[in-house]
């Protein structure tokens, strides 16, 4: 008898590496606007031709390695980005703890919470300026107060995340209230709290950026502003980029602690959700 | 058919009663449902007995008061000469799912119940026990494992070590296998058997299955619904041990029969 061997089609593009196809997009985006610049579509104060933005970003990544201005202000912007997410993180766990385990957090505290969430949070910007100042205190104010409701979403949600049988169990062992949220709820809905917290490492840097933009100060937003203002647009892209270099490692810092604590969540470990 | 739940067992083990409910009654007040009426339940050192009828008949009501963990509306409930007012660590209990948590090793999971109760000292000095336990239900060398590498009938295993782990005096298992395949499940029954002979056990069986609570148990509760209240005890005299070959027999059939009866009637009301 003969072996019924087939082969299953995949198509082409499936079948490319992902190194490989990725490096394809950038060219063919680079190719794009090399194209649209050297045609003269695009007047090159709006659009730097890709060539200029390069010898920009080497310039700019020199002057970094050297410890010159633009690093002292980018290391602001680090303090502000990690004295926000701190305090984010710090804020929105007690607050999270507190409408996910307690009956009167959920009822009285959380419309609240979810009230101001849905302002726009950047436009409290002026008053955090008006109240702490042009310094970094009212970039970290504004950094942290955008960054603590995803944690605290994330954190209560994790709480309501054991369910009936593990509830169950803990009460025939007899657990007290503390017990169960230490051994049980805060570990099963650490998932969750990570979710919260990589949508906040997102905002923190937003809040920080947006800070420095509407409060002034000497950080990296400061830059960013001065060069947009010059049209120095090939700089102000160089920026971005750097800024957005430290803002992967941010993001990349939580999803490693991720797969560092919560080793037994499939999907944490798996990486399908970074 | 011998019905007074005070019969004399066949297992032959001295006839203490380990856990009394006399006359027990639960009503939910706000709705005016009566959940559980005048239900009496002696469970006799080393006996296996079991609860069964539709569902709404009350029994998950019952496993709950016996466990401790709502109150009774009436009626005494006694374990060991000790009125139960809540959790107790001479109850051990197991659910149809094993929930075993997965950040820790299955030595962990089932030294729990001691660390929550003495600390972690003390879960500490119980891992030697917990694996004498999990060599007795043949999960040796499986103490490091995470749950996640675990079959739904190994986890159901490792569950009851933990069960067993602070020596209770009456298991309450509330159908512990039914959520594993049906091979499985005759498999992990025959298990059980063992193991409740090995440790002396009084087991308290809740389930769906009319085969299952025949094969395995002492006394079987038949419970009618609404409200929920006892139809019969009827006494199980296949000898022990027993095996799944039992299930062809006329004896094994008559009593099924029987049992499948009661329920219908029970169903008609």
């Amino acid at each position: 008898m003969q072996e019924t061997v087939w082969v299953e089609e995949v198509s082409f593009l499936d079948r490319v590496p992902r190194s490989v196809s990725m490096t394809f997009v950038f060219a063919v985006f680079v190719g794009l606007w090399q194209l649209s610049t050297s045609l003269g579509l695009v007047s090159p104060i709006i659009l730097p031709t890709p060539g200029e933005t390069f010898k920009d970003l080497v310039f700019v990544g020199k002057n970094l390695l050297s410890g010159d201005y633009m690093l002292l202000a980018l290391w602001i912007t680090v303090k502000e980005v990690i004295y926000g997410f701190a305090l984010a993180i710090f804020i929105g766990f007690s607050l999270g703890v507190l409408v996910g385990e307690t009956a009167f957090g959920e009822r009285a505290i959380m419309p609240y919470l979810v009230a101001i969430d849905t302002m726009p949070k950047v436009a409290f910007a002026p008053l955090f300026v008006a109240w702490l100042g042009f310094g970094i205190e009212s970039k970290v104010a504004l950094a942290a107060f955008i960054a603590t409701f995803p944690i605290v979403v994330g954190t209560a949600a994790g709480l309501h995340a054991a369910d009936e049988n593990a509830r169950m169990l803990f009460k025939t062992m007899g657990a007290s209230r503390m017990q169960t949220l230490i051994k049980m709820k805060l570990p099963m809905g650490l998932p969750q709290m990570f979710t919260g917290l990589k949508i906040g490492a997102v905002g923190v840097m937003a809040g920080a950026i947006t800070g420095e933009f509407l409060g002034g100060g000497k950080g990296f937003g400061e830059l960013i502003r001065v060069a947009a203002s010059q049209l120095n647009t090939p700089r102000v892209f160089s920026l971005i980029l750097y800024l957005s270099l430290f803002g992967l490692a941010l993001y990349a810092l939580v999803t490693w602690t991720q797969r560092r604590v919560v080793f037994w969540h499939k999907a944490s470990v798996g990486g399908s959700d970074d | 058919m011998p019905l007074s739940a005070a019969a004399a067992d066949s297992s032959a083990v001295n006839s203490a009663p380990v856990y009394e409910l006399t006359n027990v009654g639960k009503t939910y007040a706000r709705n005016l449902v009566i959940a559980l009426e005048g239900v009496s339940v002696t469970l006799h050192r080393g006996s296996f007995s079991s609860v069964i009828g539709s569902s709404g008949c009350g029994k998950s009501t019952l496993l709950k008061i016996m466990a401790g963990l709502i109150p009774p509306s009436t009626g005494r409930v006694v374990l060991q000469d000790q009125p139960v007012t809540g959790p107790r660590r001479d109850i051990g209990m197991m659910f149809q799912q094993a929930t075993l948590f997965p950040w820790r090793t299955t030595v962990e999971n089932i030294v729990l119940p001691i660390e929550i109760r003495d600390g972690r000292a003390a879960a500490v000095k119980a891992k030697d026990r917990a694996h004498e336990l999990l060599d007795v239900v043949g999960l040796k060398g499986f103490e490091d494992v995470y749950p996640n590498e675990l079959s739904g009938g190994m986890a159901q295993r490792a569950a009851i070590c933990r069960m067993l782990i602070t020596k209770p005096a009456v298991l309450l298992l509330d159908e512990p296998f039914s959520a594993l395949d049906e091979l499985s499940r005759d498999m992990m029954n025959m298990e059980l058997q063992r193991i409740c002979a090995e440790q002396h056990a009084t087991a308290f069986l809740v389930t769906h299955s009319i085969a299952e609570a025949v094969i395995l148990s002492d006394h079987i509760y038949v419970m009618k619904p609404r409200p929920g209240r006892l139809a019969e005890v009827v006494t199980v005299d296949l000898p022990r041990p027993r095996t799944l070959d039992m299930i062809t027999t006329p004896k094994f059939g008559s009593l099924v029969d029987y049992i499948r009866g009661l329920l219908d009637k029970g169903e008609a009301l």
